[in-house]
Order: structure tokens, then C-alpha cells, then sequence
């Protein structure tokens, strides 16, 4: 399934896809040239992984994990400071009556929000992520999309969510959504050394094919994104388990042609436990347990939190629990 | 050449959509006499739980609706009733073994029940709200609201009149219904369902299971979501009455606590079966701003 490797080095993937990378004729042959998805194939499997059952303790594990995986999301224009501080405040405490319920992963907020996130979070292990590079679009020339990211890595976001150019890469100019992956991570670094963690955003509902998404994955992939995400959560259709499931492949073969591990982050329309778990089914199937972690497989969601929390409580009381008990965000 | 029998699916009724169970399991309805009529669908706790979704999610437009709005959609309900008439009366006749005419009595009175309560939404403020007086210069005024997500376990004779006589006063104020019909005697609840399909009742205002109360109420009583509780279909059940009871209380639901055994329901049925299932709000207002 991967392309031989045959150019690789022991210098990581950036060296091991140099030539691939050198020019954009290089580069759109090396993507065209990935095995196609058969579409059909790929939403019988998914549909068919979803179909399993998870019951009893494995449902409580299952449910564990998803919140701890959470990108507690909000990125609406009328958000507000204390909408993201209640928001931070979930985050690390999701069910303030059950000491035992995990914190989420991260609270994703628009740049400018990241301060007051960071402030309410402090050193609580959740994440701040931002979105940056004129999301949702991504329309704007690349030094705003750089300043914007310097910014919210000035103001200590931990992981940096960036949108690829979808206008770009659909009219197959590879290597300029290539330079500006690149760009973008090298504005995530920080002045100590260390660097924000950077998810690629490729908004699959408009990527038209499963080929395309692949495609974008690799390209991100190679690029040194350390995350593909799927969606903005403004696009319809959003994350979808097929979509997911490309790109888990897509991680996973990566990792055996560069043995580097790079994560994913389904984002948009989960709505419900279910789904999510379905979701964990397929990371475990398609990309392997080595993923079923929060460093490597994400949720971007806000709804989503309180169906897993009233799963758990309904797990944990044996009744069937209600919106009204947990917060409105 | 002898045509091929269309057979009828009977299904449940969650929000506006007619649902196989999620569990895959039907059961046989026989008549009142023992044959074979129906396979209907055996309603699980999912569907139980789904039919609350759909009951929550449909309250907020059911009790914003204007009550003048609301008298005439339950009045809609009684036209499409008499429309089919036909059908409810075998569906009566099969279920409880009534004679023609009986049955064609019974199908009279239900939807003059029906109207009955239709009549009721706009006029239940004035009866059971007030102007109270106050000490000071306000206007004190009280009125009914509804009580949010009801669970009806309607009754296990009567399976039509009785099943309107316990879900036509939990909707006129408002409220939202999650129905368990009767165990026995389903059918007058599906085609009744399929009344209110066609009937301009919103989608999950009204939902039905057909399947067995004993199992299916616990999973309601006990749910969170749910804001109050009509305990008429398992009248008689002492233990059960009783436990059903205690897992309401768990969230302070309202109960409708069962009589010792089905009542009569040709008689009148009095204001209680709607003054249990609303709240009362009281709200001050100064006078002269």
C-alpha cells in the first residue's frame, strides 16, 4: 500500500522525502501516484466497524478515553471572555460531581481567546489549541497566516490548528500548500526551543474525493504536521467515519514507511457516544492501539462532551440521565 | 387468480417517524378471543430513551405554541379520527371483543373526549390560574405551565378511549407525551398514532410504544429527562406501582399515582388529569409602569 521507499534515509521523513518534495512535478507525481481509494469499499468497511458492539466495562473504558481525546470547541463569533473561561473550567473538570470523570485534552478557541484559556488552565495538563491562519477559509496572504500564528504562540497556545488552501490544493498546486505547512510550523516554534504541536486542517467536505483526501494527507504529513484534522466544523458535510478512516490508513502506512507516528483528529458532527466510540473502533482497526491515545487521536467537538458525559453517569448510576444535570456551553 | 395478501407492519411512533423497536423483537397480539391479529413491535428501553429525546427535543415548540393553536390541532386529531372511523372500530372491536355498535360507541366518545380536552387549552388558565392579592402595588398573577416530558403508561383495557382519556390532557397544556400502550391490546394505539402523523401534531409531541409497561417503565421512571410520571396502565400492581414510584423520585418527578384498578372511563373525567402535569408559575408585575 505505501509507496517504496526508496529514497530513505536515516534522517527522518523531511530528508527521506527530499526529492519527492524538490519541485512541484515531483511532488503531484508522487501523490497522483498513491493507490486510489475505492470509495465504495472504503464507506462498506467503515460502515461495517461501525456496526460493532462495545458493551459494558469496554463502553466505560471507551467512554473514558473519548473525553480524555476531547478538543472542547468553541469558535463562534460571539464568543465571549467568560464563555471560554466556563468553557476552560469544563475542560479540566467535566463532571464536577464525579472525581473520577478525566479531563478532555484540550480547549480549542479562536487566537485571541488563547490568553484568557491559558490563564483559567494554567499548568491543569489541558491543552490550549488555536485555530489560525485565517480560519476557516485560510484566505489571506501567508504573512498574516504566519503573524496570526506567532501571536497565539506568543500568548502560549500548546498546539496551533491551521487550515490548508484548499483553492491551491485543488487546482493541484501541491507544493504551495506544501511551503506554507512548512512555514506555518516553523512559526509554531518557540523562542526556548520547543515548538507548538501543529494539526493540518484540510476540510475533507470540500475536498470533493477520498483520493484527494490521501493525497492531503501525505502532503501534510510529509510537510511535518504533527496532527491531520479533518474539518473546520463550518463546512458540511464535516467528519465523516469513511474520511477518518483514509486517513488513519494514511497515518499509519506513514509510519511504516518513515517510522514516524503522526496523529489525527476527526472534527465536526460527532454528536453522540456512539459515534465517538465508533470512531475509537476504527483507530483501532485501521491505524492500531499505539493510537488509541490523546497524543495521537483527538476529537474536535462541543456538544459531544455532554452525550459522553451522560453515557458515563448512565454507566456509573444505571439510569438514564438528562441535559438538564450537566452545562449548557 | 387469488391477489397476494399486503399484510401491515405495526410500528412505533417516535418522533413523527414510525420506527421498527430498535431491538429487533415483535410479539403477537390476538384478539379477544385468542386468534392470531397482529405481530406488533416490542418496544425496548432504546426506545424507550429515544422517544425521550424526541419528547424533549419537541417540547419547547409544543409549549410556545399559542393555546388556541394547540385546541386546534387536538381538534384536527378528533377530524382525522373520524375519518377512520372504520378502521379504529375493528381496532376496538378485535382488541376488546365489542359488538359493532359498541365499539362504534366507544370510537364516539373518544373523540368527544378528544374534543372535549381540545376545548380545554385555552380555557384552563382562567379555571385553575388567578390574580392573587398581594400587599403592595403589583399585579400578582398565576398561571399553569406545563410540566415538560410525561411519561403515559395508558391503560391496559381500554385501548382507546382509556389511552386518549390519559395522553389528549397531558398534550393540551403543553406538555410532551412518551406513551406505552396497552401490553395486550396495541392496535387502536398504532392506527391512533397514525391519526396523529396526519394530523398537524409537531413530530415527538406524541409518542407511542407498543410493548410490555412492566419492563419498559422502570427505564422512564427512572430517567432523568423525564418530568413526571402517569402510573394509570399498571393499576392493580401494587410492587411495581410501588417501585416505579421510588426511582421517580429521584429526580422529583410528578406522579400520577395508579388507582387500584382501571376506572370507568365513559364518565367524566374532571380537570385532575391536566391540573397533574402542570406547574404553576406566578409572576409579580408593578402597577402604573
Amino acid at each position: 500500500m505505501p509507496p517504496s521507499p526508496t529514497t530513505a534515509t536515516a534522517e527522518g521523513a523531511a530528508g527521506q522525502f527530499s526529492d519527492v518534495t524538490r519541485s512541484d512535478a515531483s511532488l503531484r507525481g508522487f501523490l497522483h501516484g498513491l493507490p486510489g481509494v475505492d470509495q465504495v469499499g472504503a464507506d462498506a468497511r467503515a460502515a461495517a466497524l461501525g456496526t460493532r458492539s462495545i458493551k459494558t466495562t469496554a463502553k466505560a473504558y471507551a467512554l473514558d478515553l473519548a473525553i480524555r481525546m476531547v478538543d472542547l470547541t468553541t469558535l463562534e463569533g460571539q464568543d465571549t471572555h467568560g464563555k471560554v473561561r466556563a468553557l476552560a473550567a469544563k475542560a479540566m473538570r467535566p463532571d464536577p460531581s464525579d472525581p473520577t470523570c478525566p479531563a478532555t485534552a484540550a480547549v480549542c478557541v479562536y487566537p485571541d481567546m488563547v490568553a484568557t484559556a491559558k490563564e483559567v488552565l494554567g499548568d491543569s495538563g489541558v491543552h490550549v489549541a488555536a485555530v489560525a491562519t485565517a480560519f476557516p477559509s485560510g484566505r489571506a496572504a501567508l504573512d498574516i497566516k504566519l503573524a496570526d500564528t506567532r501571536d497565539a504562540v506568543e500568548a502560549g497556545a500548546d498546539e496551533i490548528d491551521m487550515v490548508i488552501d484548499r483553492g491551491a490544493f485543488l487546482s493541484g498546486r501541491y507544493l504551495q500548500v506544501f511551503e506554507e505547512i512548512v512555514a506555518v510550523r516553523e512559526a509554531c516554534a518557540r523562542p526556548d526551543g520547543s515548538s507548538a504541536h501543529l494539526k493540518v486542517i484540510f476540510e475533507t467536505g470540500e475536498l470533493q474525493t477520498y483520493d484527494n483526501v490521501r493525497r492531503a494527507s501525505w502532503l501534510a504529513m510529509m510537510a511535518g504536521g504533527h496532527f491531520i484534522k479533518t474539518s473546520t466544523g463550518k463546512v458540511q458535510p464535516a467528519a465523516t467515519l469513511p474520511v477518518t478512516m483514509v486517513m488513519l490508513q494514511a497515518v499509519r502506512d506513514f509510519r511504516e514507511t518513515t517510522g514516524q507516528m503522526v496523529g489525527v483528529k476527526p472534527a465536526g458532527g460527532i454528536r453522540t457516544a456512539k459515534d465517538a466510540i465508533k470512531y475509537l473502533v476504527l483507530v483501532n482497526e485501521v491505524a492500531g492501539p499505539d493510537w488509541l491515545d490523546p497524543d495521537w487521536f483527538r476529537f474536535g467537538a462541543s456538544t459531544l462532551l455532554n452525550e459522553l458525559l451522560m453515557q458515563r453517569t448512565k454507566m456509573t448510576t444505571g439510569r438514564y440521565s438528562g441535559p438538564d444535570y450537566f452545562t449548557l456551553d | 387468480m387469488s391477489r397476494v395478501d399486503v399484510r401491515k407492519t405495526y410500528k412505533l411512533f417516535i418522533g413523527g417517524a414510525f420506527p421498527r423497536s430498535e431491538s429487533g423483537y415483535s410479539y403477537v397480539v390476538h384478539d379477544s378471543k385468542g386468534a392470531f391479529v397482529a405481530n406488533a413491535a416490542l418496544a425496548s428501553r432504546k426506545d424507550a430513551r429515544d422517544a425521550v429525546v424526541a419528547a424533549r427535543k419537541a417540547f419547547g415548540g409544543w409549549a410556545g405554541k399559542t393555546a388556541y393553536n394547540r385546541a386546534q390541532i387536538l381538534y384536527r386529531i378528533a377530524e382525522i379520527m373520524e375519518d377512520r372511523r372504520p378502521q379504529l372500530v375493528q381496532a376496538v372491536r378485535q382488541s376488546e371483543g365489542l359488538s359493532g355498535s359498541r365499539a362504534e360507541k366507544v370510537l364516539d366518545e373518544s373523540i368527544d373526549r378528544l374534543v372535549w380536552y381540545a376545548g380545554w387549552a385555552d380555557k384552563l388558565t382562567q379555571v385553575v390560574g388567578n390574580a392573587n392579592p398581594v400587599a403592595g402595588p403589583f399585579f400578582n398573577l398565576s398561571t399553569p405551565e406545563p410540566t415538560g416530558v410525561v411519561a403515559v403508561l395508558a391503560p391496559q383495557e381500554s385501548s382507546l378511549l382509556g389511552l386518549i382519556s390519559a395522553v389528549a390532557p397531558v398534550i393540551v397544556t403543553g406538555n410532551t407525551a412518551v406513551v406505552v400502550s396497552s401490553y395486550q391490546r396495541p392496535l387502536p394505539a398504532v392506527t391512533f398514532a397514525e391519526c396523529l402523523a396526519t394530523s398537524d401534531v409537531p413530530g415527538g409531541v406524541v409518542n407511542i410504544l407498543t410493548g410490555d409497561a412492566s419492563t419498559i417503565a422502570p427505564w422512564l421512571a427512572s430517567h432523568m429527562d423525564v418530568n413526571a410520571i402517569d402510573l394509570l396502565g399498571v393499576a392493580g400492581d401494587t410492587e411495581l406501582t410501588t417501585s416505579l414510584e421510588v426511582a421517580a423520585a429521584d429526580n422529583l418527578k410528578r406522579v400520577r399515582r395508579a388507582p387500584a384498578a382501571e376506572p370507568d372511563f365513559a364518565t367524566d373525567p374532571g380537570l385532575d388529569a391536566m391540573t397533574a402535569f402542570v406547574e404553576t408559575k406566578t409572576v409579580w408585575h408593578p402597577i402604573g409602569v
